[in-house]
């Protein structure tokens, strides 16, 4: 087995000094194999609150001279409970769902509403170069949901220069999405009330559009450098999200005092990512920033750290970390005074608040041959913002405005490449 | 914005202007690594981009498209 790896590290080496590896496609991606089949399943648990299955196969082509196709089937099976928008107060709150359920928060608590909902998504996209230059990435998607339906499509071009150490990336993409909810979309910033019928289906555009450049900066060390660009246009609302009305002293909320949120229906989004890669003797660090803002106000810093720690020709384990923040979107608000004037826009989903995320876990990948790989992968994650904000009035500031949500994630995998 | 831009900028003069080691083919043996790409392991990438898509208002960054999905 020993010799076998150290042969295929020659043969790699070999390659790559015929092929040239460039900066834009590091590796010679499945050196050696036509197909490759890779299987995965994600358990996403929040504390109380969500979970989500999701299996995923991955099944790719490969046609020599850089042609390959890749096929990806996705699908996601969610159940436990959301939260709403609504505000804790200082008595138990019932609501009644769209499809007539009923459910009651207890006193203090943010409430919750329990869902049900599957999802499939399919993916196909088609790499070839074009000459020795340039090479293209095409790929088509589609998904459903039972309340959304998706498709898009994108294209990506990539161009070597100075001897293959730099590359530079033009990308676009463009998705079509249906929404229609149960009992329909409602009015945003109107009472809520589930006996409305209201219309059934909106629509929604995203365009968006991303530059790039990769550079090799000496035989161990890559950088990347991304600019994305993004237009979302039509239905950008939750339309089941809702708002507390508050007494603007008490603090308090009566029977039936919501409203449904409302955001624009337009939003430009922009982001600078920058990564890199270093091979030290053995091991591998990868490092990424990311510089997020848009047009609702939103800004966020994204740091992610990688490192793949080599145990053994076979074995090798990687612990990760990743450290989020993001400013509140200029609309949001932790509830509404009763009696006063209604915004133009304002959501209460605690995603559009101040919000902190870190993530810490590791993955251990075993290669038990040549061309299989098992992998396994545990993560906690923390979502933390701020619990006894400014606004929050009267009884409200007895109460946790953003419990902070605990989260494990799970993974498996296998991967197996035949020649 | 234009600051924004301006670093954008400056960090791609800074990446292209840093290349003064030519690497020549034979050298990138390292490079040719699975993991040495940018995006080290794609499967977990895609679904980790999911997740926080689903969580977070920030989203991208690394390629286009994505989305396609009533969980944000």
């Amino acid at each position: 087995m020993q010799l076998k790896s150290s042969l295929r590290v020659k043969l790699r080496a070999a390659t790559c000094s015929l092929l040239a590896v460039t900066a834009g496609s590091a590796a010679a991606a499945n050196f050696g194999t036509r197909w490759t089949v890779e299987g995965a399943s994600l358990l996403y648990a929040e504390n109380k609150r969500t979970t989500v299955f999701e299996p995923l196969l991955i099944v790719k082509r490969n046609f020599g001279a850089g042609q390959m196709l890749e096929g990806k089937f996705v699908f996601d099976a969610m159940t436990g409970a959301s939260p709403t928008g609504a505000a804790a107060t200082n008595r138990s709150q019932t609501f009644t769902t769209p499809s007539g359920n009923r459910y009651t928060t207890q006193t203090g608590e943010v409430p919750l509403r329990k869902f049900q909902d599957q999802r499939g998504s399919g993916d196909v996209s088609w790499t070839k170069p074009l000459n020795r230059r340039f090479k293209s990435v095409l790929s088509a998607h589609v998904s459903a949901e039972t309340d959304y339906q998706s498709v898009g499509a994108t294209g990506t071009i990539t161009a070597d220069f100075n001897q293959k150490l730099t590359t530079f990336s033009l990308g676009g993409g463009y998705n079509s999405d249906r929404i229609n909810p149960v009992s329909g979309v409602p009015d945003g910033l109107t009472r809520v009330n589930p006996n409305l019928t209201h219309e059934e289906t909106r629509s929604k555009h995203i365009a968006d559009g991303m530059l790039g450049v990769t550079q090799i900066l000496t035989p161990r060390w890559l950088v990347q450098v991304n600019f994305s660009y993004a237009k979302e246009d039509g239905y950008l609302t939750e339309p089941y999200k809702i708002i507390s009305l508050v007494d603007t002293l008490t603090g308090e909320t009566r029977t039936g005092d919501y409203l449904y949120e409302k955001r624009p229906d337009a939003r430009v989004r922009q982001s600078v990512f920058a990564s890199t890669a270093y091979h030290f003797a053995s091991d591998i660090l990868h490092v990424s920033y990311r510089n997020y803002w848009d047009d609702w106000g939103i800004r966020s810093h994204t740091v992610d750290l990688k490192y793949d720690l080599e145990l053994s020709d076979k074995v090798n384990l990687e612990p990760h970390m990743r450290f989020y923040h993001q400013s509140a979107a200029d609309f949001y608000t932790y509830s509404l005074p009763r009696g006063g004037a209604v915004p133009e826009f304002a959501t209460s989903d605690y995603r559009f608040g101040t919000l902190n995320t870190q993530t810490i876990g590791a993955k251990i990948g075993i290669r038990t041959a040549d061309l299989q790989e098992f992998s396994f992968r545990l993560e906690y994650m923390r979502q933390s913002g701020n619990e006894h904000p400014d606004e929050a009035v009267g009884v409200q500031q007895n109460y946790s405005m953003f419990p902070p949500i605990d989260i494990l994630i799970l993974q498996v995998g296998y991967s197996i490449g035949i020649p | 914005m234009k600051l924004r831009l301006l670093l954008l900028c400056a960090a791609a003069c800074l990446v292209v202007g840093c290349a003064v080691q030519s690497v020549q083919p034979w050298q990138r043996d390292l490079l040719s690594e699975e993991k040495m790409q940018l995006v080290p392991d794609p499967v977990q990438g895609f679904l980790d981009e999911h997740i926080y898509f689903s969580k977070e208002a920030s989203s991208g960054g690394q390629g286009v498209g994505g989305g396609g999905c009533g969980c944000n």
